[in-house]
């Protein structure tokens, strides 16, 4: 009993962390309508900029968690302005041709950078090893992945929800002619969507090198988990994604755990089970774009 | 002229065979007969040539975008495979054809998933089913070999007379010919009415079906036949190298594939071909220069090929050939354009 | 609707430009030999493939690229680990580039799809990296000088059988060297008297470890025998220690390869303890190691793990090879030169096996110390000119 406890609660933990890399890929994909498969590149961004702060520049791990999202934040940001809003309006082809490009010269540069080898971040003490509750082995680190992500979510929620921000963006993806009409700054408030997305996947992939394992292929590797993430989530809204991620990562771990043989064949099953039954995912809307 | 006999007057001037076509076959041969000692890289590009193909009758002619295209391609990989290694049928054309049906039948199965939903849907549906697959040869590694792949494939000689070469020069051939025959099949059914009706649901799906077209019957019709082209592919791939593991069906092959098609440009048959010569040997040339951070310069080609845009691309490699064009045809020299960039 | 005369005019503009791609490559003067150093550049095995590709580097660079008059030239393609790119690379070496060697190998696969080209063509296949027993079986042209994963499982598993550990859980990745490992552990476990209580084969792409050491956790074993590729083992010991497999005093068993050298250091203090039995510690206490890590380390700014010694011993092998044969490039007479022949390692001392062209090379049980505030593998314990089990067993 105890044991589904700890199965639950690293599929929790796990899922959580899908969710912070691949939210932005909802918001890219779902509400700005662009096929951005170079997302996992800015997560590697991320890890790669807090194991640096970290290992080499003796940062607390705290510290360099929120570097990790601005540097992300930042480069999301100058190639929004310099390169992806060129593309907004062209084909679903070409943005994944363009995307894909970008992410085979950011796992290059990577290499040529930092090496092929894997690179592990120097975690403090508090957050090594397991506490132990009434018989559940809880670990410190995915404890606070739980944390840290949740409190995450909430905020994006209400962000969205409550802010004139969240209902800017709204009505900016609703219809942006409409929306700039009303004297919103539409561009900019992708633009801004849009790096924020990418801070989080850098979050995410500072936070994941500890689970994931942190290496130039990094963006290839987890591109089709980001994308599962939001395909079966649907993209109107971040709960949608949110399920997703948290159904993905406990039937990964339940599945490697109690069928470790069938462990890959779980996910793609759920998948294209919940595909054929909801073709626009879980909470999709009901007409395609 | 009536609206009807306008349709049927465009269909068969297209279909028409132009002397460029020609030359492009007459090319290919040549290359053959040129780089004796290229052989391998050469059957590369065919194979990966007919793969293409196999997507552009999807993606390019009923608009079906799949991520998981290899599925078909490992699964006539393996086909091929087992065929070979217990000897059930040693020659490799009857083989080759065997494992294309084989494709082509779970490809009809799967075609009934995929036809749902929209593009973003169909993507991973069609990734899911690869991927699925990959892990179903993973785990029955008693009959496919696991990672490891299958082992100490031999091939028979082609109808018992052509033995494949270390050279790759029978393999090459071999290639080439059966990538001439179905791309002419390709080019038959493209512009036939079905051909036709397949444009017409890839540009409205609705319309199409309002105008009486069967666009599911239709849909899983190609779907079927793209699976067999893919399956042919695949059993070449091991026909030819002798080998065949789990990468078959990997979403790097298909995420390739894509790439392949969408440089060469969709719906137009020629797009795989050309893209498929175009990819490799920037592989070919980048890898041999810097065999480590070649995906790099890869890269920044096709971020290079989206932001300056295919049409403008297209125009300046074609700037040459039109000015000769306009003085030997004496014709309007014409952009050429293939038809995903058309506007 | 004329687009598509232009569109393939087009294509033969393509077609000939590529010609200039696929013009063969000049013939060389004949003075110079040649090496086809085939390795995984990138992907995720890439870290292998830069470790033999930085030591032969260095060897070349210490040792000057003439040998018996003969110039060196070492032609690097990267393969990707996939096994259709490695045959076509050996394949395009060998009749092209006119090899005389094809070297290198990172994963099994890809050893094997080149074994029936060395056959063919007669060119010896040095394989530098990939450890299952049957590659050498494959072809009289291959030699290894990397290693096989019998030779450290079945040393590991009497080990542990002697040493009072009687309940072992095992994982291991499910791929031919893992099964390898795995079956010659479980031979040498049990007959030494040893229960295998759990088995776990992840698989070889594997994001996260978590479920399968949770298993491991439950079946309440005295200690676990692992084998991951080299390059996952950081990660594995990272989340065995998250999981407080070292506090529930299960402790970590296998072939070195999970303690690589050049990740050791990342894995903190966890690993700390851990016995392996493997051919290579940089902590190898001998004077040649010690100038090779240091030359190692100054070149690349990195620790040697066992993948650049199986490079580094595997470019000095065609050196040997060629000062016995004068100079001469015969794959035969080169691979005869090859057999029996030994030499001081930085691992220690090795020799090719005679009959199978197989490595011999000692197997030191070693266990993860902190050396000057550095992790090490210290070796406590040497198995003297260790065979390959999976062969000697036939």
């Amino acid at each position: 009993m105890t044991t589904l406890f700890t199965i639950l609660f690293d599929g929790v933990a796990y899922g959580m962390l899908l969710f912070v890399l691949a939210c932005g890929l909802a918001v890219t994909l779902g509400l700005m309508n662009f096929v951005n498969l170079a997302h996992g590149a800015f997560a590697m961004t991320g890890g790669y900029v807090c194991a640096v702060l970290v290992n080499r520049s003796g940062w607390p791990f705290f510290a360099a968690l929120p570097l990790a999202f601005v540097a992300s934040a930042l480069i999301g940001a100058l190639l929004e302005r310099s390169l992806y809003r060129h593309l907004y309006n062209r084909s679903h082809l070409d943005q994944v041709l363009f995307s894909v490009g970008l992410v085979f010269m950011s796992v290059a540069a990577v290499d040529y950078i930092m090496g092929s080898s894997r690179v592990f971040i120097k975690l403090p003490a508090a957050l090594e090893g397991q506490i132990d509750f009434f018989g559940v082995g809880i670990g410190r680190y995915r404890l606070m992945i739980i944390v840290i992500c949740g409190l995450l979510t909430a905020a994006l929620q209400l962000v969205l929800a409550r802010t004139r921000f969240g209902s800017r963006l709204r009505a900016a993806v609703d219809d942006p002619r409409a929306a700039s009409g009303l004297g919103i700054n539409v561009p900019q408030v992708f633009a801004f969507t849009f790096a924020f997305g990418c801070g989080l996947a850098g979050l995410g992939g500072a936070l994941s090198a500890e689970i994931l394992g942190l290496d130039p292929y990094f963006p290839l590797k987890f591109m089709i988990y980001f994308l599962i993430v939001v395909t079966v989530g649907g993209s109107s809204s971040i709960t949608g994604p949110f399920l997703a991620s948290l159904l993905l990562g406990i039937g990964d771990v339940a599945g490697k755990y109690y069928v470790p043989k069938m462990g890959p064949f779980v996910i793609y099953t759920i998948m294209i089970v919940i595909l054929i039954w909801r073709p626009n995912g879980l909470f999709g809307r009901t007409a395609a774009r | 002229m009536t609206a009807r006999a306008d349709v049927g007057y465009h269909a068969t001037r297209q279909a028409r065979w132009r002397w460029t076509e020609i030359a492009f076959w007459i090319l290919a041969l040549a290359c053959a007969l040129l780089f004796p000692s290229r052989y391998l890289i050469m059957t590369d590009i065919v194979r990966l040539a007919l793969f293409a193909l196999s997507l552009d009758l999807i993606l390019g002619y009923a608009g079906i975008v799949s991520l998981g295209h290899a599925a078909f391609f490992g699964i006539g990989a393996y086909c091929a495979g087992l065929l070979a290694l217990h000897g059930i049928i040693a020659e490799p054309v009857i083989a080759l054809v065997v494992a294309g049906l084989v494709a082509m039948a779970v490809g009809f199965l799967t075609s009934f998933l995929v036809i749902r939903g929209a593009d973003l849907t169909r993507l991973m549906v069609t990734l899911g089913i690869a991927l699925l697959l990959e892990a179903l040869a993973e785990r029955f590694s008693n009959i496919t070999g696991g990672t490891d792949g299958l082992q100490g494939i031999e091939m028979q000689p082609i109808l018992g007379l052509f033995t494949f070469d270390m050279f790759g020069k029978v393999g090459f051939f071999y290639s080439l010919i059966v990538l001439f025959l179905l791309f002419l099949l390709a080019r038959r059914i493209v512009h036939s009415p079905f051909g036709l009706s397949l444009r017409a649901i890839r540009n409205n799906p609705l319309r199409a079906a309002a105008i009486g077209i069967p666009v599911n019957r239709r849909l899983i019709a190609i779907y079927t036949l793209a699976a067999f082209y893919a399956g042919i592919a695949g059993a070449l791939f091991t026909q030819t190298t002798a080998l065949a593991s789990l990468d078959v069906f990997s979403f790097e092959r298909s995420a390739d594939l894509m790439l392949v098609l969408v440089i060469g440009g969709t719906g137009y048959l020629y797009g795989g071909l050309i893209g498929a010569v175009v990819f490799k040997m920037l592989q070919e040339v980048f890898s041999t220069i810097t065999p480590q951070y070649w995906q790099f310069w890869i890269g920044l080609v096709l971020v290079v090929i989206v932001l300056v845009g295919r049409a403008r691309l297209h125009r300046w490699a074609l700037w040459a050939p039109n000015l000769i064009i306009r003085q030997f045809g004496g014709r309007r020299a014409i952009v050429a354009v293939p038809e995903s960039d058309a506007p | 609707m004329f687009i598509r005369t232009k569109a393939l005019l087009a294509a033969a503009g393509v077609a000939i430009l590529s010609a200039a791609a696929l013009a063969p490559a000049q013939p060389q003067a004949q003075e110079t030999v040649k090496i086809g150093l085939i390795l995984p550049m990138t992907g995720g095995q890439a870290s292998t493939g830069k470790q033999i590709d930085n030591a032969v580097k260095l060897y070349m660079q210490q040792k000057g690229d003439t040998v018996a008059g003969r110039k060196i030239e070492v032609i690097l393609r990267d393969d990707a680990a996939v096994p259709d790119n490695t045959k076509r690379l050996a394949q395009e070496l060998i009749v092209n580039d006119k090899v005389n060697f094809i070297a290198g190998f990172g994963v099994t696969p890809a050893a094997l799809a080149a074994a029936p080209l060395a056959t063919q063509a007669k060119v010896p296949e040095i394989v530098m990296a990939a450890g299952t027993s049957i590659i050498t079986e494959r072809s009289p042209y291959i030699v290894r000088t990397s290693f096989t994963l019998a030779q450290s499982s079945t040393i590991i598993g009497d080990w542990a059988a002697k040493n009072g550990i009687k309940k072992v859980a095992t994982l291991t990745s499910d791929y031919a060297p893992g099964n390898d490992a795995l079956n010659f552990f479980k031979q040498n476990f049990t007959a030494g008297g040893g229960e295998i209580v759990e088995e776990v084969k992840v698989p070889l792409a594997n994001p996260d470890f978590a479920p399968f050491l949770q298993r491991m956790k439950d079946s309440k074993p005295d200690a676990m025998f692992v084998f991951v590729p080299a390059g996952q083992g950081g990660n594995f010991m990272k989340q065995y220690a998250e999981r407080g497999l070292d506090k529930a005093g299960i402790k970590v068993i296998g072939p070195g390869d999970v303690m690589d050298d050049d990740l050791l250091n990342g894995m903190g203090d966890a690993a700390l303890g851990t016995v392996t039995a493997h051919l290579y510690s940089a902590a190898h206490p001998s004077a040649k190691n010690k100038d090779f890590v240091a030359a190692y380390k100054k070149a690349f700014n990195s620790r040697p793990g066992f993948m650049a010694v199986g490079g580094y011993d595997g470019i000095h092998l065609i050196y040997e090879a060629l000062k016995k044969t004068g100079g001469q490039t015969d794959g035969d007479a080169l691979i005869e030169a090859m057999k029996g022949m030994k030499w001081e390692s930085p691992r220690g001392p090795i020799s090719i096996d005679p009959e199978t062209r197989d490595i011999v090379q000692n197997i030191y049980i070693r266990k993860v110390e902190k050396v000057d505030g550095e992790l090490y593998n210290v070796e406590f314990a040497t198995f003297e000119a260790v065979k390959d089990a999976g062969k000697t067993k036939k």
